[in-house]
């Protein structure tokens, strides 16, 4: 490595410079050709503010190469205005905005039949190792509180393990099953991993959406329903599916089921018994793990089509003569 | 690593796997380098010069980061921030605030508190330095300087008794910034907001000229010859025991051997050094140093701290206690007033009270101290204003000596000294004669002095003001003679442990000011008894008689005799219970009072 040294200036200029000099890998007939893919609407724009940037850098000495390379810094640029928002997994900022309900100067503490679990909890681990049990405390903090964590429960978390509060923060922010801010009763979270995504999640989704009238992460005006998504739960088998994380009924009563192979007109069906106070059942046939009526836990529509009978032995090992 | 084994640091793969990690660093990172404050000192710059490639293939938007408030110190720019997490160590490990972390996941990583919260701790600023990017620079130097443009002087802090050491980075006649030098044996390669911050306070409030106060009570600018003749007709009206001089806080050896000098050839021999206390005797060494020498604070396993309360009167001592205490688990006991610290400790009281106690054994911790392989006793400079001085630090010397504290290979009894002239002025016997010299005055000679409770001086006693800043005490001063500060002269200093450094001129002297020691060489000869040297070389030859170990620059002297030669004394030690010695550690000498970021910090850090 380069020592700090007086000389180092030298580093921006020649980085400008070696800019300067270079060839411009990128032409503007491969730029175009890249964009018209994905955004056919940009290209009308780009004759005129490529116009305008020509107009504006004419009074300087201009090269065919100093051309192009505006021209690509333009595509660029409009480019990127038409992106995609990126799109948020968890339900809150990185940092903590004090509002009526959430700040630290609310007093939170765990209820009394609480209180006992955190001690269970803490017992499963070392006196010297308390902070240990951060993601338990956590997430029984959560079920107590409708689903979400107040900053003021993080940090009476964080009082109980005896850290400082920021070390509980990190945990919280770093899972994003942890909510930090607002959510429903029942908390509706749509897988967005790849299987279910090709079988169609994104659909599921924008049903739920739709039907409760929501944006993501936004809770219905009755405060029953909030929609999220959630990487992968592990039922890539059965995909399509959902989780309802239901709040509604503090840490006692606190369910976290699946729901698979569903449908959008199935995920509807599902929030409107939840509206009725009812239970959606987590099965159709007890013992199965998907909403499929014609489906066997993870086996195919209809039946297995192979594996029909018990395996046989392997052909190259004689057993008896171990 | 295999015995044998090769590797290969320059193939086209290594090279291309560098590009690979360096294009990823530079993915999110923004292309603001030209009005970044890192810019030319910055490791990523330096890192994608070396190993980088040129261009990189990301088009995708970069990413962008909420900045966040860290206090009047250290400025954000998180968009910067390329995650490695180096601030949340110190915060954690050195520093001792756990309030910075790594909050989120992927690539909505951040650096942050979450809640909104100021760094408040006396070492924020070096988060500035170990940041590898410009994600956090230095509030007050943003925007004002390219540090090529810089002139850096190597030279040391004086702003307490440690004596970092630090280089003073100028351009033309102003101090732009100052920064840590490593020294593994007294700062590491930390250094103190005051000492980072306190440069502008060398800007304001500096004297410039001559000044005489006339019958209206204002000042006039003279000439030097003028201040010097009024001086000299004052100096030969007064009766020789009615002199006194008093040296101030931020004084260096060759302008304290030169006022003492003076001084007695006037025939005086009342001079001592502010906050040494009017009752101090130099007569053994080991009763004012740190004996244990900073370093090997280290190897103790108990600390005893009396009435000192090193987070605020010598922040670089306190980093390397945690040190200790974090590495080793080492127990501190203190006794003192309520006071903040960012370690394990017990307050075992307040007063004297706890601490015969511990002399006769009767406390719980007399045990701990008695089981300690390597005890550390440090007394706080606050209690050589006490009258009851020598009967506190007998008591200690009874605790030393049960604690088996002063042997051959290890010697625990410390003095923890406030700040950076009080060592060498006792070194140079800056002893007052009398007691009570000052409240008899009719000529004062203050060298800088700024903390001397001036109301005890008599109304007609004439005060001659020599120093640096106008500071508390030219109020009372009929003649101001203005002199350099620390960062325009070569001086010599002597921290706590006894370790002799040198100050060097990073920038000329401002306005018609000149040296302490010149000054001083000057007036003496106008008053008719002129000093035998006239540079700086001979008045260290002086030094040489007195105390040659103040030639040894950056060499620590450690003391030969210990503490325990002290003649048995029979005062009786008072009920009263310890004092803080520091109240704003921001705020200490004339210099950081004169300085706006210090007046920050304290308004904002200090706030309960």
């Amino acid at each position: 490595m380069q020592p700090r040294s007086r000389g180092s200036p030298i580093s921006i200029l020649t980085r400008s410079d070696g800019a300067e000099n270079s060839t411009c890998p990128r032409s503007l007939a491969q730029l175009q050709v890249r964009q018209k893919a994905p955004n056919s609407q940009v290209l009308p724009l780009s004759p005129l503010s490529l116009s305008l940037s020509l107009w504006y850098y004419s009074a300087g000495a201009t090269s065919p190469k100093m051309l192009a390379r505006l021209a690509a810094n333009r595509l660029l640029e409009i480019r990127q205005a038409f992106r995609q928002p990126s799109r948020s997994f968890s339900t809150a900022l990185n940092y903590h905005l004090d509002s009526p309900d959430n700040n630290p100067d609310l007093p939170w503490e765990f209820s009394d039949a609480n209180k006992d679990k955190v001690k269970e909890i803490l017992s499963h681990y070392p006196s010297n190792y308390k902070q240990s049990a951060v993601i338990p405390l956590l997430d029984l903090a959560q079920q107590q509180h409708g689903g979400w964590l107040p900053v003021s429960a993080m940090n009476a978390v964080a009082k109980i393990i005896e850290v400082a509060p920021v070390r509980v923060f990190e945990v919280a922010t770093f899972y994003s099953m942890f909510n930090r801010s607002k959510v429903g009763k029942y908390h509706l979270l749509v897988c967005g991993t790849t299987p279910c995504m090709i079988r169609g999640s994104r659909e599921i989704e924008d049903a739920l959406l739709k039907h409760l009238g929501v944006k993501r992460n936004e809770v219905t005006k009755d405060g029953l329903f909030s929609v999220g998504e959630m990487e992968c739960m592990g039922c890539c088998v059965n995909a399509p599916m959902i989780t309802v994380a239901d709040y509604s009924n503090g840490s006692e009563g606190y369910t976290y089921n699946y729901y698979e192979d569903v449908t959008p007109k199935h995920v509807v069906e599902i929030v409107e018994k939840l509206r009725r106070g009812e239970k959606p059942p987590v099965r159709k046939l007890a013992g199965h793990g998907t909403q499929n009526p014609n489906r066997i836990m993870s086996g195919p529509e209809g039946g297995n089509t192979t594996l029909l009978t018990d395996p046989k032995p392997p052909p190259c090992r004689d057993l008896d003569a171990c | 690593m295999l015995l044998g084994m090769k590797i290969k640091t320059d193939t086209p793969v290594a090279k291309k796997a560098r590009e690979g990690v360096m294009e990823f660093l530079l993915m999110n990172h923004p292309l603001d380098c030209p009005i970044c404050d890192q810019g030319g000192e910055c490791d990523l710059q330096d890192q994608s010069m070396a190993f980088g490639s040129d261009r990189g293939r990301f088009t995708e938007m970069k990413r962008s980061v909420v900045d966040k408030n860290l206090g009047p110190l250290v400025k954000t720019v998180m968009t910067r921030c390329i995650q490695c997490t180096r601030c949340v160590r110190f915060a954690t490990e050195v520093a001792g605030v756990q309030d910075l972390g790594m909050l989120g996941r992927g690539s909505g990583e951040e650096i942050g508190t979450y809640v909104e919260k100021v760094m408040t701790s006396e070492l924020s600023g070096n988060v500035i330095d170990i940041c590898p990017v410009g994600a956090l620079t230095s509030k007050p130097f943003a925007f004002k300087a390219r540090n090529w443009e810089l002139k850096g002087t190597e030279t040391i802090d004086v702003t307490d008794a440690v004596g970092s050491n630090i280089r003073i980075d100028s351009r033309g006649p102003e101090v732009m910034r100052i920064l840590p030098r490593l020294n593994e044996d007294i700062n590491e390669e930390w250094i103190s907001d005051k000492t980072r911050f306190c440069y502008d306070g060398l800007k304001r409030q500096r004297l410039n000229d001559p000044m005489i106060r006339v019958a209206d009570g204002r000042f006039k600018p003279v000439s030097w010859r003028d201040a010097f003749a009024v001086v000299a007709e004052v100096v030969h009206q007064v009766k020789p025991e009615e002199i006194v001089g008093v040296a101030g806080q931020l004084s260096d050896a060759e302008s304290m051997i030169a006022l003492k000098d003076f001084l007695n050839r006037l025939g005086s021999n009342n001079v001592w050094c502010e906050r040494n206390g009017s009752h101090h005797d130099a007569d053994l060494r080991s009763t004012y140093l740190m004996n244990t020498s900073i370093a090997d604070l280290e190897k103790a396993d108990v600390f005893l701290l009396i009435g000192t309360q090193p987070r605020v009167e010598a922040a670089m001592i306190n980093a390397r206690i945690r040190k200790t205490v974090r590495a080793t688990n080492a127990k501190v006991g203190y006794i003192g007033p309520e006071t903040n610290f960012n370690y394990d400790h017990q307050h075992l009281g307040t007063g004297p009270q706890t601490l015969i106690e511990l002399a006769e054994r009767r406390h719980p911790f007399s045990s701990a101290l008695l089981n300690a392989k390597n005890p550390a006793i440090i007394l706080g400079a606050g209690l050589f204003d006490r009258k009851d001085k020598d009967a506190i630090f007998f008591a200690v010397g009874t605790i030393a000596e049960y604690a088996n504290a002063i042997r051959p290979d290890w010697n625990g009894y410390n003095v923890l000294l406030l700040s950076a002239a009080q060592a060498a002025a006792l070194d140079l016997g800056l002893v007052p004669e009398s007691e009570n010299s000052i409240e008899s005055a009719k000529f004062v000679y203050l060298m800088g002095a700024d903390d001397v409770n001036l109301e005890k001086v008599p109304s007609d006693a004439f005060v001659v003001y020599q120093g640096h800043h106008g500071d508390q005490s030219v109020y009372r001063a009929n003649v101001i003679l203005p002199a350099s500060a620390f960062s325009e002269k070569e001086g010599t200093y002597e921290n706590t442990e006894g370790c002799t450094q040198q100050t060097l001129p990073a920038v000329p002297i401002v306005g018609d000011a000149r040296d302490d020691w010149k000054i001083i060489r000057a007036l003496s000869e106008v008053s008719g008894i002129q000093l035998p040297y006239d540079s700086l070389e001979a008045i260290r030859s002086r030094i040489r008689t007195v105390a040659p170990n103040l030639l040894h620059v950056d060499e620590r002297e450690p003391a030969t005799f210990p503490p325990s030669l002290k003649p048995k004394v029979t005062q009786k030690l008072s009920q009263d219970s310890f004092r803080t010695a520091v109240e704003n550690f921001y705020m200490t000498d004339s210099i950081t009072r004169a300085s706006k970021i210090m007046a920050q910090c304290s308004a904002l850090l200090l706030k309960k």
